[in-house]
């Protein structure tokens, strides 16, 4: 039975998160403890809130350590909203610079829009080959931020052990307002999506059944 | 493209039944409050948003143990009101399942609650619940909207208008505008009540309060709704979630 963490670091509503990968058949634990969230097949990394509140709370449980242990070893994390934003390397939230995992190069934004949050079911331009959004390219997802990434640059992951440089980066984008925005990411183990597939229906049920396989 | 006008349907629970008659055919219990939610979600609700009126602390549970029982098969964002008055409380509603949080009377008491909430968990978990209505001559306030507590029934003086300004500066996520004038008139919701408050915020709001009829729903978003919410008409069976979307797709909004 495939296995799965949905990490625990006191940020998320990440009960749904564990009723939507176990409603896929997957064996999941919601826990912060490093060697579970190691060894499981995937490790989920949710988040709502602040940028840098979730840095910090991820930090305190070595939920740091954990991402680039797994992604080091090609085992497949996939952060979600904040989980997603954090993975980025700097979020520039109520002006504060904080400093993020940083696998994935560039910085977390305010979003330029007549309405904030943006809040609801929004379309994606999906990435070419997305493995999280096959057969789901033109479906709605459920988003709620007022921050995201509007750009996705080179990150310098050396200092981690970490290269990535093989695996093909696939960026899907959202237009929002007066933004355009990164709504998945996904290369080699690493995916993370701004969205909420837990929350979106039939159509986030897919995608977590896409990323499943690859587990 | 752009992001769809949601839907929402609303399910006032009292002692763990719901309140207001349910009439369809196909519930076993159609007073059950998760049995209803599932009915909603199969018709392609965008949300939905349960009510805790009793919402005494010995209903607490009762209530936390029918958004748990939702969450298992419902993979739709719900908001969960009535009755909260503490971080705490919100604590354990987003625990069992809610994803954002209404508060109303409480953050009135004491505004200072909106921040606390919104410092926790974020802007995104707040709703505001604004109950307002035309002013009746008792107090006078500038917009001529004033907040209303214990279901319409005591003016608070609270100007409407600058209540959600406040709210929005205090870090509230989102507003849900219920007009006690229109509530339960089914002629309509209050256009000008949600033009007022648009001008006035920049967060989303959801319009409540007067829906009778498919053609009543177009008006509220061209007025500056993002959401709209209703509860009875979807309950009696007058109209279906898929109806009010077809007849917003025909006013030319996307839905989803």
């Amino acid at each position: 039975m495939t296995t799965a963490v949905v990490f625990d670091y006191g940020f998320g509503n990440v009960r749904s998160m564990v009723r939507a990968l176990a409603n896929q058949g997957v064996d999941t634990t919601l826990t912060s403890d490093y060697r579970q969230a190691l060894e499981a097949d995937g490790l989920v990394v949710p988040g709502v809130g602040a940028f840098a509140a979730c840095m910090e709370g991820l930090r305190k449980v070595n939920g740091d350590r954990v991402i680039y242990d797994r992604i080091r070893a090609g085992r497949p994390v996939l952060g979600v909203c904040v989980g997603e934003q954090i993975l980025f390397e700097r979020g520039n939230e109520h002006g504060a610079n904080a400093t993020g995992v940083g696998l994935i190069g560039g910085s977390v934004d305010p979003l330029d829009a007549d309405v904030v949050p943006h809040m609801g079911w929004d379309t994606i331009d999906a990435a070419d080959n997305s493995v999280l959004l096959h057969g789901v390219e033109q479906e709605r997802f459920y988003f709620v931020h007022s921050y995201a990434a509007m750009a996705v640059s080179a990150a310098d992951t050396s200092k981690y052990e970490i290269d990535l440089s093989d695996a093909p980066e696939r960026v899907s984008w959202c237009d929002y307002g007066r933004s355009r925005f990164v709504a998945a990411y996904e290369r080699g183990p690493l995916f993370a999506t701004q969205f909420h597939p837990e929350k979106s229906g039939d159509a986030g049920a897919q995608l977590l059944k896409n990323w499943i396989a690859l587990l | 493209m752009s992001l769809a006008v949601r839907v929402i349907p609303c399910l006032d629970v009292d002692a763990g039944r719901v309140v207001k008659g349910v009439h369809f055919e196909n519930l076993k219990d159609a007073g059950d409050p998760v049995e209803l939610a599932a009915e909603y979600y199969r018709q392609g609700a965008d949300e939905l948003t349960f009510l805790d009126v009793t919402a005494s602390s010995s209903h607490r549970n009762t209530m936390i143990d029918v958004v748990s029982r939702t969450a298992e098969q419902v993979f739709i964002p719900m908001t969960v009101g009535g009755g909260v008055r503490t971080p705490e409380d919100v604590d354990s509603l987003l625990r069992c399942g809610a994803d954002k949080v209404g508060v109303n009377t409480a953050a009135i008491n004491d505004p200072t609650l909106i921040s606390r909430v919104a410092d926790r968990f974020g802007n995104q978990v707040l709703v505001l619940s604004v109950d307002a209505r035309r002013e009746q001559g008792e107090q006078h306030t500038q917009s001529g909207f004033e907040v209303t507590t214990m279901g319409g029934r005591k003016s608070t003086g609270i100007d409407a208008i600058w209540w959600v300004k406040r709210a929005e500066e205090l870090g509230a996520g989102e507003i849900l505008l219920n007009s006690m004038d229109a509530d339960g008139t089914q002629q309509g919701f209050d256009i000008e009540m949600i033009q007022a408050v648009r001008r006035e915020v920049k967060i989303p709001i959801i319009a409540s309060g007067g829906a009778g009829k498919v053609e009543d729903f177009p008006p509220a978003i061209a007025a500056g709704a993002d959401a709209v919410l209703a509860a009875s008409v979807f309950h009696y069976g007058i109209m279906t979630i898929a109806d009010v979307k077809a007849e917003l797709r025909k006013a030319g909004y996307t839905v989803r």
